[in-house]
């Protein structure tokens, strides 16, 4: 049944191209449902991108790699919560502030270990993975980080709609000023929310340079951080919106590199455009609809709190 | 002496903010089961004390006794804990989330929302407060809202309970129910201060009053022994001036209204459907309503905010429907919005380049080149003119009180000289003085001969004012009736009507 079997292939590969977009957006989610809009996704996925490398290649653990990526981009996180929670500053500018020092800071930090070669992490988890047959070796490139993703929705979902911490979350992203006067620690939890995002996105960066293209070169991430910002606007703050749109963006991708094999003459610089066109026009055209929109945003999204008095 | 120490004793509170003292050595005592006015001007200091009492801000000098005690109140997870609940005059309320989830916030509980559903229902029946804990709460009118506020606090056994300006979003006969559960609480001892400045309201509920002026305390006395009168007396420390009136010729329509509808821009708006209304010359024509209603979204649509098709809207028998602000403006309407600071004035201009943003024209602006001495006489004109106390034509907007600023936006608009001024709310929090001058103010606009058309919650305002009132409930205006033939009773009834509101209307029904 090759067929099946390259269903099978599509569906792997659109499920690994799709993975760091959901970790970021579903990260960036939660932080935005606390009220922070924190644009250095594309940042904090360089840093965790280049961190997680950096330490695979030094220790030959993909797993502690990610687990350095993803303190690496809770750093960045408490940098920006440091600049726009605890000091107040503007978030847009501080978002954007925060991709740049990324960009440069993963470039120069990354620069001594391009072209390193590192195992990928499937092959450390499943030592027979070479030895496997084509069907479990696709079975194999499922890695736990992979589900962790799939996860993702269902998790945040609960998390949001189900627990107490969940409402107080979305209850401060909603008005901080009420929050802060039923007594909760806005800052606090935004803190944790920010943390959260940067820990997502620092694991969706490491995801690219451990597991996807298992290597590191300068500003790989290559915008999917911006995709995950759009996505988690376009899908109005929903978790299953947010899923879809970073599926469709991972099949679109996949669906580019196939168009070659079908003979398709067509620039490959347009090509690698169409995931991101793609995505975008699809999202814009789900999202028309104004009234739903502004219901679901947090209302206190990118407002600065500080307690009066 | 009463053996039993007060619930709630105050002493010496100050609290600084820059330069101007909000509270100075207040004093105040609420006894177990007294219903308390705290009585007092916008600007008074009364929000600032409840914020200290209920931990939303620190004093700068001063002591909080409970029950006898010495207590320190750092924020309102404390202030609860003791047992003192807070109704807030803007509803901390979450628009996204339901009932249910509202009240889990407040309560800071783990209970299940099931459990609490239940609860909820139980302690709403008691009070006779109906409520669906499933309802999302942009669904709810403001009535609804202040009843899930209060509603917050009783799940918590409160001992006492702050209300702040509780009925300025209230129809009439939900003030009678309001105050028919405040009476019920403070029987079962629960302490109640009731912040207010609505007289009346204070002498029919309150047994025990202290007056705050300028962040002191005025004066203390018990209301039901006093007047309207000198209660306001002790609140402006001097005397109550009043309108004159003249007699008014109602002459043609100069603003006509034709079957609008009107669909809302925002999501939790209220649909125009069927506006009709006639505003004659010399006219004063009141709207009242529940804010909510529709309010904002009609005078959007008479201001030119919103477009509608040219026919719905005259302008002295010309269409202008399809015409936007500035248009009308110079076909002569003129707009005081409910905004003063923000979309009346801005905060950060002088109080010259306030004046300019309506009266941009020939005279002060010849040839697209601004006339500075044709802006200053303006400015200075109206300061003169409305009595608007403030330092000077370069004062910032926000260096006025709120009474001040409305007068000199309702004086620039005046000035104009329209044909129809549309007020939204123009006496809404400020002073006694302020409000009496811009009555007056508008009264004589009328008897000189333009058509007036005043949207307020406050009835007692509206009926002072207005020759006919009409009522907005939601989204439908009711066909006006003269004021000399209606009261605040049958007005009321009206702004209850509605259909948002039908299960409060089922409810008094069953009741």
């Amino acid at each position: 049944m090759p067929d099946a079997f390259v269903l099978l292939a599509l569906l792997v590969a659109t499920l690994r191209a799709a993975t760091p977009l959901l970790l970021a957006g579903f990260g960036e989610l939660v932080a935005e449902r606390s009220g922070v809009l924190n644009l250095g996704v594309e940042g904090m996925m360089l840093v965790g991108a280049a961190a997680g490398f950096i330490a695979t290649a030094a220790t030959g653990q993909p797993l502690l790699g990610l687990l350095v990526a993803a303190l690496a981009g809770m750093l960045m996180a408490l940098l920006f919560g440091l600049l726009t929670l605890t000091l107040g500053a503007n978030q847009v500018a501080c978002g954007l502030a925060l991709t740049i020092f990324g960009i440069g800071l993963s470039a120069l930090i990354g620069l001594p270990w391009q072209g390193t070669p590192i195992a990928g992490l499937a092959s450390v988890i499943w030592p027979g993975l070479d030895a496997a047959g084509p069907v479990a070796q696709q079975l194999m490139l499922l890695d736990p980080v992979l589900w962790l993703a799939l996860l993702l929705p269902a998790l945040v979902g609960a998390f949001l709609y189900r627990s107490r911490a969940g409402l107080i979350l979305r209850a401060v992203g909603e008005s901080h000023e009420a929050a802060h006067a039923l007594g909760y620690g806005v800052l606090r939890v935004r803190y944790a929310a920010v943390l959260f995002g940067g820990a997502m996105a620092g694991l969706g960066g490491a995801y690219l340079s451990l597991v996807y293209t298992p290597m590191w070169t300068e500003n790989m991430v290559a915008g999917r951080g911006w995709i995950a910002l759009a996505l988690v606007v376009f899908s109005a703050w929903k978790p299953g919106w947010l899923a879809l749109g970073a599926l469709f963006f991972g099949f679109v991708t996949i669906a580019q590199f196939q168009a070659g094999a079908f003979g398709l003459e067509v620039s490959p610089h347009l090509l690698s455009m169409l995931p991101y066109l793609a995505t975008v026009v699809v999202l814009v055209l789900i999202s028309r609809d104004e009234t739903r929109r502004k219901l679901n945003a947090p209302a206190a999204l990118g407002k600065p709190f500080t307690a009066a008095g | 002496m009463s053996p039993t120490p007060p619930r709630l004793a105050l002493t010496g509170i100050v609290k600084r903010y820059g330069a101007t003292l909000a509270n100075d050595e207040v004093a105040l005592s609420v006894a177990p089961g007294e219903i308390h006015a705290l009585l007092g001007e916008n600007g008074a200091g009364k929000s600032t004390l409840m914020k200290i009492v209920y931990g939303v801000v620190a004093p700068d000098a001063g002591e909080i006794a409970w029950d006898g005690r010495p207590v320190a109140i750092a924020d309102p997870n404390a202030a609860r804990r003791l047992g003192i609940g807070m109704v807030f005059q803007h509803f901390s309320l979450f628009e996204t989330l339901t009932v249910a989830e509202n009240i889990a916030l407040g309560l800071g509980s783990t209970r299940p929302l099931e459990a609490l559903a239940a609860e909820i229902r139980q302690v709403a029946a008691r009070y006779g407060l109906a409520v669906d804990p499933g309802r999302h709460v942009h669904h709810l009118s403001v009535g609804e809202r202040q009843r899930i506020e209060i509603l917050r606090c009783l799940l918590q056994q409160p001992r006492l309970l702050i209300l702040d300006e509780p009925t300025s979003v209230l129809t009439p006969q939900e003030v009678e129910g309001l105050f028919a559960m405040l009476r019920r609480l403070a029987a079962e001892g629960c302490s109640v201060l009731y912040i207010s400045h609505k007289l009346e309201e204070i002498r029919a509920l309150c047994s025990a009053a202290t007056v705050l002026r300028a962040g002191r305390v005025a004066a203390r006395c018990d209301p039901r022994a006093e007047t309207a009168e000198s209660l306001a007396e002790m609140m402006i420390g001097g005397r109550v001036v009043r309108t004159t009136r003249a007699a008014r010729q109602p002459g043609p329509p100069c603003l006509v209204v034709d079957r609008l509808t009107l669909a809302p821009e925002e999501p939790f708006g209220t649909t125009l459907r069927d506006i009709a209304l006639e505003l004659r010359a010399g006219e004063i024509l009141g709207i009242a309503g529940v804010a909510g209603n529709g309010q904002a979204e009609l005078l959007a649509a008479l201001a030119g905010e919103r477009r509608s098709a040219a026919a719905r809207i005259a302008l002295d028998g010309r269409p202008v429907g399809h015409l936007g602000p500035a248009a009308r403006r110079a076909r002569g309407l003129a707009f005081i919005p409910e905004e003063r600071l923000g979309r009346g004035a801005i905060a950060d201009y002088s109080l010259a380049e306030n004046a300019l943003l309506t009266r941009l024209d020939a005279r002060t602006a010849p040839r697209g080149l601004l006339d500075p001495g044709a802006v200053r006489a303006l400015a200075t004109r109206l300061i003169a003119r409305f009595g608007v106390r403030a330092a000077g034509i370069a004062a910032r907007g926000r260096s006025l009180s709120g009474g001040n600023m409305q007068k000199f936006i309702v004086g620039r608009e005046i000035d104009a000289g329209p044909r129809v001024l549309l007020a939204a709310h123009p006496t809404w929090g400020v002073d006694i003085g302020a409000a009496v001058a811009i009555h007056q103010a508008l009264l004589d606009l009328a008897a000189a001969g333009a058509g007036i058309l005043v949207v307020s919650e406050d009835l007692d305002e509206l009926l002072g004012l207005a020759d006919r009132i009409a009522v907005l409930a939601g989204g439908r205006l009711s066909p006006p009736v003269p004021v000399a033939e209606t009261g605040a009773e049958a007005i009321g009834l009206l702004m209850g009507s509605a259909p948002g509101d039908a299960q409060r209307m089922a409810d008094a029904a069953a009741a």
